[in-house]
């Protein structure tokens, strides 16, 4: 039953976590407390004899700050449409790699690729792809006849969120693809091939046999990746950097302004930890499934 | 006949299907190379060609003669290589803990662990900041190591205890019964058993540095100590890019980090998914 070597207590495990808690503390916990102490005081940089304890101040001021209400509708967006499709294009992409077939080892290398992309790059490329005067994007829509001229996707501020979603969507697939090819492949076989002699068609297989099989992971990707997608700064920033107006601003973006542009610390460490309230449920959700699915090492 | 010809008909469709996904998961990369061998006309020419009509290696040339890039490159390499080795030797000893012993408190820390990789960034930045600003750590390697570690580190300590549940207990067990102490036998038994796991965790942790943008872009202020990153969002001037520079500099980034992944992608890919694939 326990298969560890067993050992009379000690330090020795505490003194081999040592490095490591000792990191997250300073580079973790210590600035989520003092996250939490900027967000109680007025803290802007540029007039540093108001700095002072405000108490509430900050969160109040949230709930009357319209910005914040339209960027957490647009994060509802952001998140929605890049987690959607993304999970919409991994399973079908895992899906057509979990068969054999001549060059599966290459491609399902290759698959993986936009995940070692630099965000940057992939964000700057989007940007040149999408561009409204040499943008391969634009020619291309043209030419098999969608649209008839080249639009400016991310200088429209009805298209510009959309068009980092379709940067964001093209990087983050390699991730599902990962993990439900890896959870397709630990299906036995011999289920298929019951299914089979019963006379079950393509779909049935993958409905009775392979949804129930890769539901839990399937759960555990998107839940961790709905965390990480709301909270991600970089793209955005890079893409469009919130505009054009605050056509792309989601919260932690309108978080990373404040704090980048106006250098108001105080009101930014609020907005983040609203942010962090609000996924906070979200986690709570990831752990239960974590410790559902992973007892062999927890 | 008409089963041959049916399968026939969806081999085709496969291969299809699979030449649209490698194109789509492909383009960017292509494009990138090949804006990256255009000449400048080419470039900004109202009549986009797909292929380079005088193809050149002048943007490289440019890119490491006329602009900080070499700089850069060498900037992040000490980062990102510092990085991985720090936070591979605090994550193995940290996996080996939860990996090989039962003590009060295990799953509250594993559990913590597994929380801190999910903080947003945006939370940390600022405090961070400041921080190292009163440490004195902003505008310096030692900053950026520091915090591209720590922040590659909590995902690390679960793909490393993943890899440590396969090695056999009991070589380690016969090793200390002959009287090797508990660091000889990690030393001698353990590591070089999950090498290739090691080799994995590093090339993650390599990748997320050598990646890293928001951290690179705060805690930098000076062109000497800028990485790639960084330094490829300064060739994105305020009414002008040179995209020119701009894929060069892209195709010498992203070079590395393929190789990388190719060398160990399927320990890679077995680390990745240990966390939410059930075994």
């Amino acid at each position: 039953m326990h298969k560890y070597i067993p050992k009379k207590r000690g330090v020795y495990p505490y003194l081999l976590l040592l490095p490591l808690l000792l990191a997250l503390i300073l580079i973790i916990f210590y600035p989520i407390l003092y996250s939490v102490y900027l967000s109680f005081n007025h803290y802007v940089l540029t007039t540093p004899s108001e700095i002072g304890f405000s108490g509430i101040e900050n969160y109040v001021k949230i709930l009357g700050d319209e910005v914040f209400w339209r960027s957490l509708r647009r994060t509802g967006m952001w998140i929605f449409w890049t987690i959607g499709f993304e999970l919409l294009f991994g399973l079908m992409i895992a899906w057509l790699l979990d068969r054999k077939f001549p060059g599966r080892g290459i491609v399902r290398s290759l698959v993986l690729l936009p995940w070692v992309f630099p965000s940057i790059l992939t964000g700057l490329m989007w940007v040149w792809m999408l561009d409204d005067t040499y943008g391969i994007i634009n020619d291309f829509l043209v030419k098999v006849r969608l649209i008839d001229s080249y639009i400016p996707w991310l200088s429209l501020a009805g298209t510009a969120l959309y068009g980092i979603i379709a940067a964001q969507v093209w990087h983050g697939t390699p991730f599902f693809v990962i993990m439900i090819l890896a959870a397709m492949q630990g299906i036995p076989k011999e289920l298929y091939e019951a299914a089979r002699i019963d006379g079950a068609n393509k779909w049935q297989e993958y409905w009775y046999i392979t949804w129930p099989h890769i539901l839990p992971t399937v759960l555990i990707t998107t839940l961790l990746r709905t965390i990480w997608t709301a909270s991600y700064v970089e793209i955005i920033e890079i893409m469009t950097g919130g505009g054009p107006g605050e056509s792309t601003l989601t919260l932690p973006v309108y978080a990373f302004r404040r704090a980048y542009s106006y250098l108001d610390f105080g009101y930014s460490a609020a907005l983040s930890l609203a942010l962090v309230g609000m996924l906070s449920g979200l986690v709570w959700a990831y752990l239960r499934m974590m410790k559902m699915s992973r007892v062999e090492i927890l | 006949m008409r089963i041959q010809a049916k399968r026939i008909l969806s081999m085709v469709l496969l291969y299809l299907l699979l030449v649209l996904i490698l194109l789509y998961v492909l383009f960017p990369y292509i494009w990138t190379f090949l804006c990256s061998v255009k000449p400048e006309p080419e470039l900004f020419s109202k009549k986009i060609h797909y292929l380079p009509i005088s193809p050149t290696i002048q943007n490289y040339v440019s890119l490491f003669g006329l602009t900080k890039f070499p700089r850069y490159f060498l900037n992040s390499l000490i980062i990102a290589f510092a990085t991985t080795v720090l936070a591979v030797l605090i994550s193995i000893l940290a996996a080996y803990a939860f990996s090989r012993f039962r003590f009060p408190m295990r799953y509250l820390l594993m559990i913590i662990v597994l929380l801190t990789t999910m903080f947003p960034k945006i939370l940390l930045i600022i405090p961070l900041f400041m921080i190292f600003r009163s440490l004195h750590l902003i505008n310096t390697f030692a900053g950026l190591i520091l915090a591209h570690s720590t922040f590659a580190i909590p995902f690390s300590v679960w793909m490393l205890t993943g890899f440590l549940e396969t090695v056999p207990r009991d070589l380690e067990l016969a090793a200390l019964i002959d009287g090797c102490t508990r660091v000889q036998a990690l030393l001698k038994i353990v590591i070089p058993l999950m090498l290739p796991g090691i080799a994995a965790t590093a090339v993650y942790i390599f990748i997320s540095s050598w990646n890293e943008y928001l951290y690179a872009l705060i805690f930098t202020t000076t062109p000497s100590i800028r990485t790639l990153p960084v330094g490829l969002k300064m060739f994105v001037g305020k009414y002008e890019v040179s995209w020119g520079w701009l894929t060069a500099g892209g195709m010498v980034t992203s070079i590395p980090l393929v190789i990388l992944f190719f060398l160990v992608q399927k320990h890679l890919i077995k680390g990745l998914t240990a966390g939410a694939v059930k075994q």
